[in-house]
């Protein structure tokens, strides 16, 4: 069964017993693009990569990776996975636990110690290489983690919670990772519960509850699903006159300051009110759309009960 | 190739943890403690020390029956190795977490499943050899006494221990590390006591406690293992009468059939292994 996309599931179903974790997963995710996989606690996600990564056999419905189906070795091997809650062989030091990662993925031993010490870099553990695992903190083991997901130049990377443990400076890491990754074009899989790394990072989101996907939004459209985009003005200078002109092309206009707040229906009407503050002579410091909040389209979505 | 670098993992795992050290430490302990009490039991009690033929046919029967005692602890220690390191291999790693980031990688199951089984032989083997071999060198270098057949004892104890191992594994597959751990020590009860139940059934000639003993060599084959291992070191003097030197004198020896069904059984528990750590989720 040949597939354009990066990952195709149908009707992927799990049950443990009485329990059914994953209803029916029908997902599409193209090559290249950054995926965000979002849903309450308990909805499936973590079921639902499993059985992407045949950790958990499905009990029903099929999936392709990278146009093979599920368990296909020859596409595991352009595979990468950072598991949640990561754990690993803490008795190894950083270096040979990329080692091992790398020797299983089949890489040949030069490009491998090449690479090794690349991804050593990029995840700022050069000066740890040779400390064991045992020794590090939770952000130390979350990079170490990221970098076995890296390994082998995968087309395909699959990050279940990766910036879980980590400060700023690793947030923007893995957030730069990602983007990397995309530039070279391979396809991210984001499992996270920081909405807002997903809305920095992804293209695309699914909504799961209850095991299905209520919803695949594009993050850039998402304004525009909803129909209207709140806009933030600064700008110093402001006249009664101007402040009321505004109200032709929106509502809920409010000014505090040299701070206005507004709701449009339309991003094209930013343009027109900037003009407009202009030919006011007021001074235009920012016009900003603000996209809808991943967060409030979350709760809109799953709903506030969680799932549960 | 991956179960190679799993087998070296499992063996590099041994080290960094210190088991390896640990029950090499002990294993140390055990046979200093052994040297020690070889030399004052030959010293000090009884032992005929004249060089007619009988005083030396009595004195060898002597020093294989202290051999075979030493070969017991060995072939006890090692059996405990080989279930205490294989017990928490599997239901340790998917407890933890830690086999998702290996199982996701191009490789099959069953080659970490025998690559680890193969890490574990090997560790075995060392630990075996340095034990027996100690043992041995022991008695040799006190009284120069060698028993006969020792590649055929030992390498029969380091299948039982395989064994052992392998039913280890393929509980750990599928088991907690508790489970597996309280399985393998009610078979290991099984067969100390069905083996014992059969010898006396011998001596009494009572052929319902012998086919006792039989089935529960067939449930865990360990102690008819040692039991065959221990009549391979045993002199043909000693045989001849109808017995061997085991910790103490074994009167029922199973027959070869006993080794190729231990074979068998490990075969059978390792392809279990495979097959339920293949099938399993993780």
């Amino acid at each position: 069964m040949a597939s354009q996309f990066a990952l195709e599931t149908r009707d992927l179903r799990k049950e443990f017993g009485d329990n059914v974790a994953v209803r029916g997963l029908s997902l599409q995710v193209q090559p290249g693009e950054v995926f965000g996989f979002l849903g309450p606690n308990g909805a499936g996600k973590t079921t639902s990569i499993k059985m992407l990564l045949g950790l958990v056999a499905p009990t029903s419905g099929t999936a392709t990776l990278l146009g093979a189906p599920l368990g296909d070795r020859a596409a595991r091997a352009k595979i990468g996975f950072l598991p949640e809650h990561f754990r690993f062989h803490d008795w190894l030091t950083a270096r040979e636990f990329l080692i091992l990662h790398g020797q299983l993925y089949g890489i040949l031993s030069a490009r491998l110690r090449e690479r090794t010490a690349e991804l050593l870099d990029l995840v700022g553990l050069t000066p740890f290489q040779n400390k064991q695992l045992r020794t590090f903190s939770k952000g130390m083991l979350q990079r170490v983690g990221l970098a076995q997901a890296l390994l082998n130049d995968p087309q395909l990377v699959f990050l279940d919670e990766p910036t879980s443990g980590l400060d700023p400076v690793g947030r923007r890491l893995v957030r730069d990772i990602i983007r990397d990754l995309r530039d070279l074009g391979a396809t991210v899989f984001l499992n996270s519960h920081l909405l807002s790394e997903i809305e920095i990072t992804c293209d695309r989101v699914a909504f799961i509850k209850h095991g299905e996907v209520i919803r695949v939004s594009e993050l850039n459209t998402l304004a525009a699903e909803r129909g209207e985009t709140s806009v933030t003005i600064r700008a110093g200078g402001l006249t009664p006159e101007a402040l009321a002109g505004l109200n032709q092309w929106g509502r809920d206009v409010r000014a505090d300051g040299d701070h206005i707040t507004l709701t449009v229906t339309d991003d094209s009407a930013l343009p027109a009110i900037t003009r407009h503050l202009v030919t006011h002579n007021a001074e235009v410091y920012a016009v900003t759309p603000q996209r809808l909040s991943l967060e409030e389209l979350f709760i809109q979505i799953v709903g506030t009960d969680g799932g549960l | 190739m991956p179960t190679f670098i799993m087998a070296r993992l499992t063996f590099l795992e041994a080290v960094r943890r210190r088991i390896a050290l640990a029950a090499f430490l002990l294993g140390l302990a055990f046979l200093i403690l052994y040297g020690v009490g070889f030399y004052f039991i030959t010293r000090e009690t009884g032992v005929p020390t004249g060089s007619e033929p009988t005083a030396q046919l009595v004195r060898s029967q002597i020093f294989n029956f202290l051999t075979n005692a030493g070969m017991y602890a060995v072939n006890f220690l090692t059996l405990a190795m080989g279930a205490l390191v294989s017990a928490d291999t599997l239901a340790g790693e998917i407890g933890s977490g830690t086999i998702q980031a290996l199982v996701t990688k191009p490789v099959r199951r069953a080659e970490i499943v025998l690559g680890k089984w193969l890490g574990f032989a090997g560790l075995l083997a060392l630990y075996l050899l340095l034990m027996a071999g100690g043992v041995l060198a022991i008695v040799y270098l006190q009284v120069g006494y060698r028993v006969p057949n020792p590649v055929a004892g030992v390498g029969i104890i380091y299948l039982e221990s395989l064994l052992i191992m392998t039913i280890s594994l393929a509980c750990s597959s599928t088991f907690s590390t508790l489970a597996t751990g309280g399985t393998i020590f009610g078979l290991y009860g099984v067969a100390f006591i069905g083996g014992w139940v059969e010898q006396i059934g011998t001596l009494l000639r009572n052929q319902t406690a012998i086919n006792i003993g039989i089935v529960s060599s067939l449930i865990m084959p360990s102690e008819a293992l040692f039991r065959r291992a221990a009549f391979e070191m045993t002199s043909a003097t000693a045989r001849a009468l109808g017995m061997s030197f085991g910790p103490s004198f074994v009167i029922s020896v199973p027959s070869g059939a006993m080794v190729v069904y231990a074979a068998l059984y490990l075969i059978a528990a390792l392809a279990v292994a495979v097959r339920q750590f293949s099938g399993r989720d993780l």
